[in-house]
């Protein structure tokens, strides 16, 4: 058995591909924590703690649900935007993949080439990523892990992500507002929200309009 | 690893919208569990070749481009006439090997399956597009019938090509037989289209040894199919201009000189060879493993793929009518290299042989380079240039190496 654990960084100047220090993915039903194989159940529970905890939680759409190329991932963005709001967590969203060069406004936008920035630029300890394309999604994650200190989480809609510390795999709508019922369920419970007050940003094509 | 991966011989992921419908050519798209594990066979005589026609009619495949190089050239015919009976879409020869790579590409980007054949100095011709399909991570499959690469030219049985194909992000498997390269061809695509694999595919052979001659193959009704290519489960986005990988192909932010483009640079290759280790699982649940043990418990073990398997079976036959009994261990996925299997299988071994049909031994070096106590393996016999390698060969380097006496083959007249 692999001793290797996906811990939050920053691990190492060119940290490895998970995958390469023998983490296997989760199948169907199941659910990987820092590497370790638990059901679903046992991951809603971290993952909920996880983002309560954090002092600055951030949930990182990308592409997949932020543009609506079907009802799917309409229903996918809205569902998102409930886990925001019972939170709270800000949302900075990867719009798309493109190099921004000579840098992009980490205030406002993430990019898997270089995540690192808008980690560093905001203090982010805690990120969720969804609706990421999945070799985009490991490229930030790992490069995340290997110089920032957050704590990375997947709700992914394919086969998960071991370069995450904590990963979903089939991620449905269902599965986001079972994550949503999760937080509610503990704030009832009077697990508090550590977050950090924000005034999420708001933005259209002509930019930042708050 | 983190939990324990067997050949549970089911795979995950196979569901897809047009499963149980029929396709225009009246096949019916089927589940790949139930497609390689519940369907009735038929034995059918074959070349390795028709093998390959034969895998292609039912693999669903939407593009093949061709071009012509012994020995691939009669695969890749008959693969046109499947074209002209309807069960591609695309078919058409490009200019060169290194034109036929890159327009799989295009059409692996566009959301098609692709299938092309090279062998020999074809590949090497094609070599610079191998890394881009896996950076870009295009899940093609080239089947690739070796033969000789070196000047003097030969157009024989040679696997040194398959040693430049390690290291390009591809997934490299090693038929044996015409049985494993129908199946290997098939079970490729599956393996490779996993979305957290999602990689190209070198399913290889050994040219004329099992391209020209006819075996029994258990071949599957011709009304089946696999599955289509399904594009919304690739780990990228699909022909996006704007993006990677696309992008690179215009703009190649990767040569952009800071550090973070750099580190992006190097995240991607280790993402693509992450990928690969990804592909163990679908490939131990396919292909029941990525090696066959026999009599593993033996002291002396040949350890090989390809061809060099069948003759050191013959080799281990003739071996205990001497009384010398030797097991075998054959490597079917050279890469991902079945790294901790071959050390489980070896931990007993006193003497390890690995035969090759190439002069680099670039086999034994692969095994070499995981074992401890390497001083084990012999890296022999090596035979090249099409050169046939007698199981009597296999069978002198055994007895040279535990010193016991024999009459030379050569001295046989």
């Amino acid at each position: 058995m692999s001793q290797y654990q996906v811990k939050a960084g920053p691990e190492a100047y060119l940290p490895p591909a998970a995958a390469s220090m023998g983490i296997v993915l989760p199948d169907p039903g199941e659910a990987h924590i820092e590497g370790k194989i638990v059901s679903e159940d046992k991951a809603y529970e971290h993952c909920a703690k996880k983002l309560l905890e954090a002092k600055v939680p951030t949930i990182f759409p990308g592409p997949l649900v932020l543009w609506k190329w079907n009802e799917k991932a309409a229903q996918k963005a809205a569902a998102v935007r409930r886990l925001a709001e019972i939170l709270p967590a800000r949302i900075i969203p990867m719009a798309d993949y493109r190099p921004k060069y000579p840098k992009i406004d980490p205030e406002v936008e993430i990019n898997p080439n270089h995540p690192n920035l808008t980690i560093w630029h905001s203090n982010i300890d805690v990120g969720l990523f969804v609706g990421v394309h999945c070799h985009q999604a490991n490229l930030a994650l790992k490069i995340i892990r290997g110089g920032t200190n957050c704590y990375t989480l997947a709700m992914c809609a394919q086969a998960g992500h071991e370069d995450a510390c904590l990963s979903f795999r089939d991620a449905t709508v269902e599965k986001i507002d079972k994550l949503t019922a999760t937080i509610e369920r503990l704030k009832k419970e009077g697990v508090k929200s550590q977050a950090e007050p924000f005034t999420q940003f708001k933005m259209d094509r002509t930019g930042r309009v708050d | 690893m983190n939990k324990t991966v067997d050949g549970n011989r089911r795979i995950i992921a196979s569901q897809h919208v047009k499963i149980g419908q029929k396709n225009r050519k009246d096949q019916t798209y089927t589940d790949p569990n139930k497609f390689f594990f519940e369907t009735e066979g038929k034995a059918q005589f074959l070349t390795g070749s028709e093998v390959i026609k034969e895998a292609i009619r039912l693999a669903s495949v939407g593009t093949s481009v061709a071009y012509p190089i012994t020995p691939q050239s009669e695969a890749a015919a008959l693969i046109g006439e499947l074209f002209a009976e309807g069960y591609l879409d695309e078919y058409f020869r490009g200019e060169s090997e290194f034109a036929v790579m890159g327009q799989c590409a295009g059409a692996a980007f566009g959301g098609h399956r692709v299938f092309t054949t090279t062998a020999g100095p074809g590949t090497l011709r094609a070599i610079e597009n191998f890394p881009m399909w896996a950076g870009a991570r295009l899940p093609i499959q080239v089947c690739v019938t070796c033969r000789g690469i070196n000047s003097p030219l030969s157009i024989q049985p040679d696997t040194l090509e398959m040693h430049y194909l390690l290291e390009t992000g591809m997934m490299v498997w090693h038929a044996e037989t015409a049985q494993d390269l129908f199946d290997y061809i098939l079970k490729g695509f599956i393996v490779a289209e996993q979305p957290d694999v999602h990689l190209p595919i070198a399913v290889c052979c050994d040219g004329f040894f099992v391209t020209h001659t006819k075996d029994t193959v258990v071949l599957p009704p011709t009304d089946i199919c696999l599955p289509p290519y399904d594009p919304y489960k690739s780990p990228v986005p699909a022909m996006d201009m704007e993006c990677p990988p696309v992008r690179m192909m215009r703009d190649p932010f990767v040569m952009k000189s800071n550090y973070i483009s750099y580190a992006t640079h190097a995240s991607w290759q280790q993402e693509v060879r992450g990928a690969m280790e990804r592909s163990r699982k679908h490939a131990i649940a396919l292909l029941d493993g990525l090696v066959d043990i026999e009599n593993g418990d033996q002291e002396v073990l040949f350890v090989t793929s390809g061809t060099a398997v069948s003759q050191s079976r013959e080799a281990i036959r003739l071996l205990e009518k001497d009384g010398i009994k030797v097991g075998l261990v054959k490597i079917k996925t050279v890469r991902p290299f079945p790294t901790e299997e071959i050390r489980e299988a070896t931990k007993h071994a006193k003497h390890i042989f690995v035969p090759e049909f190439n002069m680099a031994g670039w086999m034994g070096r692969e095994i070499k380079a995981i074992l401890p106590d390497n001083e084990r393996v012999v890296t022999a016999p090596h035979v090249a240039g099409g050169m046939t390698m007698p199981s009597e060969v296999i069978v002198e380097q055994v007895k040279t190496t535990l010193g016991i006496a024999f009459e030379p083959l050569a001295q046989r007249g």
